[in-house]
C-alpha cells in the first residue's frame, strides 16, 4: 500500500471507477442505426435515435449478449431479470429528454477484476455491477460563434456501465484495472477499448482519509479519457483533497471536470445542486428476462480469459508472473507467443518476444498486429540459434535486418554468410594468426595473465567476422595458450 | 337508396363489392361532408386528394377482382397518429409544422387494407382532456344538441373529433386512442360505438405518446359490426412495439352474432356512485335485463379497489406523461421560442407550445416522480394498480364480461367543468380501471337521456378476449334498437 505524505501525516486514497464502455456492435442499443466511428454527423440516426414523435426503442439481443458475455468475463453474477429505467434529463444531445438506463436491476451484479502487480502479486478489486445504457449524441460548441451544433451518430449507441468497488488505493492500481478490465473486454469482442475513439471513458470517484480511518467525502470526476489522464486525477485530486483538509477545510461531495491541458481538476456541480433524474421503469419496454439455458451458452462459449492464460503459461512454459501478464495483456500477444514457442525453447522464445521484438515495435509505433516479422519468423530465427547455425549475437542482428526488410531469418543468414563456423580447423587457423601477430600477448598469457584471454576471444571473433563459434574460439585458444 | 355517408361501413364495403357505387363515389360524398359540418371543427387537417387518389386505387384494385377487406371505406384519423406526409399535430401549438417522415403502424394497417383517409381529426392536446376543449385547434362541437335548447356540447374526449366525425356522418369509421377513456367517453357522448382493445393487442408504434403504459389505439364506428370489422385490421404484433403482443387476430366480425346465452355477466357493486344519475341508473339496469333476456346469467361482483382508480391514473398518466413530452424541446423539429440560454429556449418554447391542461400534468408527473415523492406517489400508485388489475382477476374468475355504464353523465355544454379539474377527471371514473388493468372495454349507445342525449353502455372483457366483448355489445344493440342520430347529421 502506498500512502501520500501530507503535513499532518500520511493520508491513504480512496479509488472507485465507473468505467462507459462501448458495446461491440453494429447497431445501437434500441435501434437498428449503425455505430461505426467516424461517419458524416448525424448520417447514422434512427428516427428513434431522434426521439421523433411516436417512435419506440426495441431492445437489440446481441448487445444483451455482449453485456451477460462481459458478465460472465467478470466472474460476476448475471440478473436472469433485469429492468430499463429512465433517467430524465434535458439536454440537446439527448433528443428524448431521457436516457434508457438501468438504475435499480442491472442485468450484471458482483464480479472481480484481478490486477497483476507489477511485482508480480496480483490484488482483486471488486466490481459492484454492469449495467446497460444508451449513449448521447455531442454538442459541438467550437464548429460557429453563436450555436450550437448536434451530432446524434453516438445518440442510442450500447454502453456497458461497470463501477468498482472503492478497492483501489493509487492511481496506479486504478490504471492496472482499466488496463485489466479493457484487456477482458477485447479477449471477449465486447469493447473495443478504444479509449482515442470514446468507446471507452471513465468517471473516477476520489477521497482520502487516514489510514484505517472512516471513508472520506468522495468527488466524482467526470468522463476522464486515457489511462494517463485517469492517472493524473487521481494525483491532483488527492492532493488537493488532502490540501484542503489539512487546511481545516472539509470536502464538497461534488462533480469535478478534469482539464485535461492543466492536468486539474475544478468543480462542475455540487451534490446540492445535482439533478434530480426522476428514475422510472420505462414503460415501453418490458422488464428484461434471459433464459438461463442460454447464458449457460454463452459461458460455455466464452474465449480463455487472461487470468486463466497467464496461470497456464507460468505452468506450461515456466514463465514468470511478471513475464506472463505481459505476454496475456492482448489476445493476440498470447497467441503470437504460443506459435513461437511451439516445439521450442519456451523461455528463449519468451525473451524474443517480450524483449526483442516489443522493444522493436515500441521503438517503431507499430502494433503487433502490423509486425513486419510473424510469429513463424521469429521461430525461424530460435531454431537458428538453438541448432547453432548463428550465435545469439549474430541473431540480434539478423533480426533488425528481418524487422526492417521482412526478410526471412535462414535466407538473411545465407545472404551474407554468417552461419556460425564450428569447423576446429578453420577456427585454429584463425587463432594461429592472431597468435603469431601478438606474440609477446601471447607470452603473457602463457606466463599467468588470464586476464588477456578475454582479449584473444575478440580478436579472433573479430577476424571471423562474428562468426565463430564463441565456446569453440574458447575452449581452442585455451588448449594453445595455457598448455 | 341512402346517402353514401349513411351508410354503414359493412353495408358500404359490401355495396362497393358489388360494384352498386364506386369508392370514388363514397370519398366524394365524404370530402363534401367534412366540408359542410367544419363548423364542428372536428378536423384539423382535410385531406381530400389523399382520399380521391387512395379511392381510386380501390376501384382498380376492385375492378380487378382483387378488393381488400377495406378498400374504399373513408376514415378519420385521429391527430394523434403519425401520418406520412401529411401534418400531424396532436393538437399542440409544439408540434406547429411537422409533417413525420413515417406512417403509424395501425394506419399502416388500415392502408393496407384499401382504407381512404379523410382527414385528421381534432383531439385534446396530447390526448389530456375529456371534452376536447384543451385542443391548440379550438373546441369541437358534438352534432348532438338537447332537446329544445341550442347550446353546444362537447363531444367528449380526447378523441373529440373522431367520435364527432363519425357520429355526423363525416367517415364510416374512425380511429382513436384511448389512455383513461378517451375512445369510450366520447363515444358514449357522441351515440356511437368505440372500442378500447387489450393494451398490447393494437401497435403504439407512430402514435405520439401520452402514458406509454395505458395508450392504446382503438376504432370508432356507428355499430357492432363495424368496430368489429375496423379492429380486426387495426390489431396485430408489431416487432417494432415492445409491448405488442404475438397473439392471431381472430374474425371477430365472423362470431358477432353468438348472442350471450350461458355467458356470466359481472354487475360490479363498486360502480354504484353517489350522484349517478337516475337516467343512467336505469339504463344500467336496462342493459342487465336485455342480456339476461337473451339468456346470460347476471352476477354482482366486488372490484373492491375502484375508487382507488381515479387518483393512480392521475399519478401514473401523467409521470409517464411527464418523460414522454420531453423530447418536445424546440430543439429539433416543432415549435422553438428562442432564448438567452438552453434551459431559457427550452422553457420558453414549452410555455409557449403547451396548453394549460398539458402544463398541469406535466408538472404534477414531474412531481410524483421527483425523489422524496417518488415512493409516496408513483410506486405507490404502481402497488395499487397491480391490485386493481387483480380485483379485474378474481372477477373474471366468475364471469366473463362485466356490464357498466360508460360515463356518469351525458355530454355537457362546451364551457362547463372548465374551471375545475377534479370534476373534468371524474368524467372517466368508469373508464379508468379497465384500462389500468389493460382490458378490452367497449362503449356503445343505449339509450337517451331525458333531454335526448345519447347514453353508453360499457362492457369490460378479458385480456385479448375482445371477441365476447364485441359478441355481448351486439346482443344489447340488438336489444336496444338505438337509431337516434344527431341534429347536426339529420
Amino acid at each position: 500500500m502506498s500512502l501520500i505524505k501530507g503535513e499532518t501525516g500520511e493520508w491513504e486514497v480512496v479509488i472507485g471507477l465507473e468505467v462507459h464502455a462501448q458495446v461491440s456492435s453494429n447497431a445501437k442499443l434500441f435501434s437498428g442505426a449503425a455505430t461505426a466511428f467516424g461517419a458524416e454527423p448525424n448520417a447514422q440516426v434512427s428516427f428513434v435515435d431522434a426521439a421523433m414523435p411516436g417512435m419506440l426503442p426495441v431492445i437489440n439481443d446481441y448487445c444483451v449478449e455482449q453485456a451477460v458475455r462481459t458478465g460472465l468475463g467478470l466472474n460476476a453474477q448475471i440478473n436472469l431479470h433485469s429492468v430499463f429505467d429512465r433517467k430524465n434529463y434535458f439536454y440537446a444531445d439527448l433528443p428524448a429528454g431521457y436516457q434508457i438506463s438501468q438504475y435499480l436491476q442491472p442485468i450484471v451484479g458482483k464480479g472481480t477484476v484481478v490486477l497483476d502487480m507489477p511485482d508480480g502479486s496480483t490484488r482483486e478489486v471488486g466490481v459492484t455491477r454492469l449495467h446497460l445504457e444508451m449513449d448521447a449524441g455531442k454538442s459541438l460548441h467550437d464548429q460557429d460563434p453563436r450555436l450550437t451544433y448536434v451530432d446524434l451518430n453516438r445518440a442510442g449507441v450500447a454502453l456497458m456501465e461497470v463501477v468498482s468497488e472503492p478497492d483501489m488505493r493509487t492511481s496506479e492500481e486504478a490504471g492496472l484495472y482499466l488496463k485489466k478490465l479493457r484487456s477482458i473486454m477485447r479477449y471477449l469482442g465486447t469493447c473495443d477499448g478504444n479509449m482515442d475513439e470514446g468507446s471507452m471513458r471513465a468517471d473516477v470517484n476520489v477521497s482520502v482519509r487516514k489510514p484505517g480511518g472512516e471513508l472520506g467525502t468522495r468527488c466524482e470526476i467526470k468522463n476522464v479519457n486515457s489511462m494517463r489522464f485517469v492517472q493524473q486525477a487521481i494525483e491532483y485530486e488527492a492532493r488537493r483533497q488532502i490540501e484542503v483538509i489539512e487546511g481545516g477545510g472539509a470536502i464538497n461531495q461534488e462533480t469535478r471536470l478534469f482539464d485535461s491541458k492543466q492536468g486539474t481538476t475544478r468543480s462542475m456541480r455540487s451534490k446540492e445542486h445535482a439533478h434530480d433524474y426522476r428514475y422510472f421503469p420505462d414503460p415501453d419496454l418490458l422488464p428484461l428476462e434471459l433464459d438461463p439455458a442460454w447464458v449457460e451458452t454463452i459461458r460455455a462459449s466464452l474465449p480463455e480469459l487472461p487470468d486463466a492464460k497467464k496461470a497456464r503459461f507460468m505452468k506450461d512454459y515456466g514463465l514468470s508472473s511478471y513475464d506472463a501478464g505481459v505476454l496475456v495483456g492482448e489476445k493476440d500477444t498470447g497467441a503470437y507467443y504460443e506459435a513461437v514457442a511451439k516445439g521450442r525453447d519456451a523461455k528463449l522464445a519468451s525473451n524474443w518476444v517480450t524483449g526483442e521484438l516489443f522493444g522493436r515495435l515500441n521503438k517503431a509505433d507499430t502494433a503487433l498486429a502490423d509486425s513486419p516479422v510473424s510469429a513463424a519468423a521469429v521461430g525461424e530465427l530460435i531454431d537458428l540459434i538453438a541448432d547453432n547455425t548463428i550465435s545469439g549475437r549474430i541473431a540480434k542482428d539478423v533480426f533488425d535486418e528481418m524487422f526492417a526488410t521482412g526478410k526471412g531469418a535462414r535466407a538473411i543468414v545465407s545472404e551474407k554468410g554468417l552461419t556460425q563456423i564450428t569447423d576446429t580447423g578453420a577456427i585454429e587457423t584463425a587463432i594461429d594468426q592472431v597468435i603469431a601477430a601478438n606474440a609477446d600477448k601471447a607470452e603473457q598469457v602463457k606466463a599467468g595473465k588470464d586476464a588477456l584471454l578475454g582479449w584473444f576471444v575478440g580478436q579472433v571473433m573479430k577476424a571471423t567476422g562474428g562468426k565463430a563459434n564463441p565456446a569453440k574460439v574458447n575452449e581452442l585458444l585455451r588448449a594453445k595458450l595455457k598448455n | 337508396m341512402a346517402a353514401l355517408t349513411d351508410l354503414s361501413l359493412a353495408a358500404a364495403r359490401d355495396g362497393l363489392a358489388k360494384k352498386k357505387f364506386s369508392a370514388r363515389e363514397i370519398a366524394e360524398a365524404h370530402i363534401k361532408a367534412v366540408e359542410g359540418a367544419r363548423g364542428l371543427n372536428a378536423f384539423i387537417t382535410e385531406t381530400p386528394e389523399k382520399a380521391l387518389t387512395m379511392a381510386a386505387q380501390s376501384d382498380a384494385r376492385i375492378a380487378k377482382g382483387e378488393a381488400r377487406p377495406l378498400d374504399g371505406i373513408p376514415l378519420a384519423i385521429k391527430d394523434l397518429f403519425c401520418t406520412e406526409g401529411v401534418l400531424t399535430t396532436a393538437a399542440s401549438h409544439i408540434l406547429d409544422g411537422y409533417t413525420p417522415q413515417y406512417e403509424s403502424t395501425v394506419t399502416s394497417n388500415l392502408w393496407r387494407d384499401g382504407a381512404v383517409m379523410v382527414g385528421k381529426t381534432n383531439l385534446d392536446e396530447f390526448a389530456m382532456g375529456s371534452s376536447n376543449m384543451t385542443s391548440y385547434y379550438g373546441p369541437v362541437e358534438s352534432p348532438w344538441r338537447r332537446e329544445g335548447d341550442n347550446r353546444p356540447l362537447v363531444p367528449g374526449g380526447s378523441s373529440g373529433g373522431s367520435a364527432a366525425a363519425v357520429s355526423a356522418r363525416l367517415a364510416l369509421g374512425a380511429t382513436g386512442t384511448d389512455t383513461g377513456g378517451s375512445i369510450r367517453q366520447p363515444a358514449s357522448f357522441c351515440g356511437i360505438v368505440g372500442l378500447k382493445p387489450t393494451y398490447g393487442r393494437c401497435s403504439r408504434w407512430g402514435i405520439v405518446a401520452f402514458a406509454s403504459s395505458l395508450d392504446q389505439a382503438g376504432p370508432f364506428a356507428r355499430d357492432v359490426r363495424d368496430t368489429a370489422i375496423l379492429m380486426r385490421t387495426m390489431a396485430g404484433h408489431d416487432p417494432k412495439d415492445s409491448t405488442s403482443v404475438d397473439l392471431p387476430v381472430p374474425d371477430y366480425e365472423a362470431t358477432l352474432d353468438g348472442g350471450v346465452k350461458g355467458l356470466k355477466i359481472g354487475i360490479p357493486k363498486e360502480y354504484r356512485v353517489d350522484g349517478m344519475p337516475a337516467e343512467i341508473e336505469k339504463l344500467w339496469s336496462q342493459g342487465i335485463e336485455w342480456l339476461k333476456a337473451e339468456g346470460a346469467e347476471i352476477r354482482e361482483i366486488s372490484l373492491p379497489h375502484t375508487k382507488y382508480a381515479l387518483a393512480t391514473y392521475y399519478i401514473v398518466a401523467p409521470a409517464e406523461a411527464s418523460s414522454n413530452l420531453a423530447r418536445y424541446d424546440g430543439v429539433r423539429f416543432g415549435l422553438r421560442v428562442d432564448g438567452d440560454s438552453l434551459d431559457d429556449m427550452y422553457a420558453r418554447t414549452r410555455a409557449a407550445g403547451f396548453g394549460a391542461e398539458v402544463r398541469r400534468r406535466v408538472m404534477i408527473g414531474t412531481y410524483v416522480l421527483s425523489a422524496g415523492y417518488y415512493d409516496a406517489y408513483y410506486l405507490k400508485a404502481q402497488k395499487v394498480r397491480a391490485l386493481i388489475a387483480r380485483d379485474f382477476d378474481q372477477a373474471f374468475g366468475q364471469v366473463d364480461a362485466i356490464l357498466t355504464p360508460t360515463a356518469p353523465s351525458a355530454a355537457f355544454a362546451i364551457g362547463d367543468k372548465m374551471d375545475d379539474p377534479i370534476a373534468m377527471y371524474l368524467n372517466d371514473v368508469f373508464t379508468v380501471p379497465a384500462s389500468l388493468a389493460g382490458l378490452p372495454a367497449l362503449s356503445l349507445p343505449a339509450g337517451l337521456s331525458g333531454d335526448g342525449l345519447p347514453l353508453g353502455l360499457h362492457l369490460i372483457g378479458r385480456a385479448f378476449d375482445e371477441a365476447t366483448v364485441l359478441r355481448a355489445a351486439r346482443t344489447i344493440e340488438k336489444a336496444a334498437g338505438f337509431t337516434a342520430r344527431p341534429g347536426a347529421a339529420s
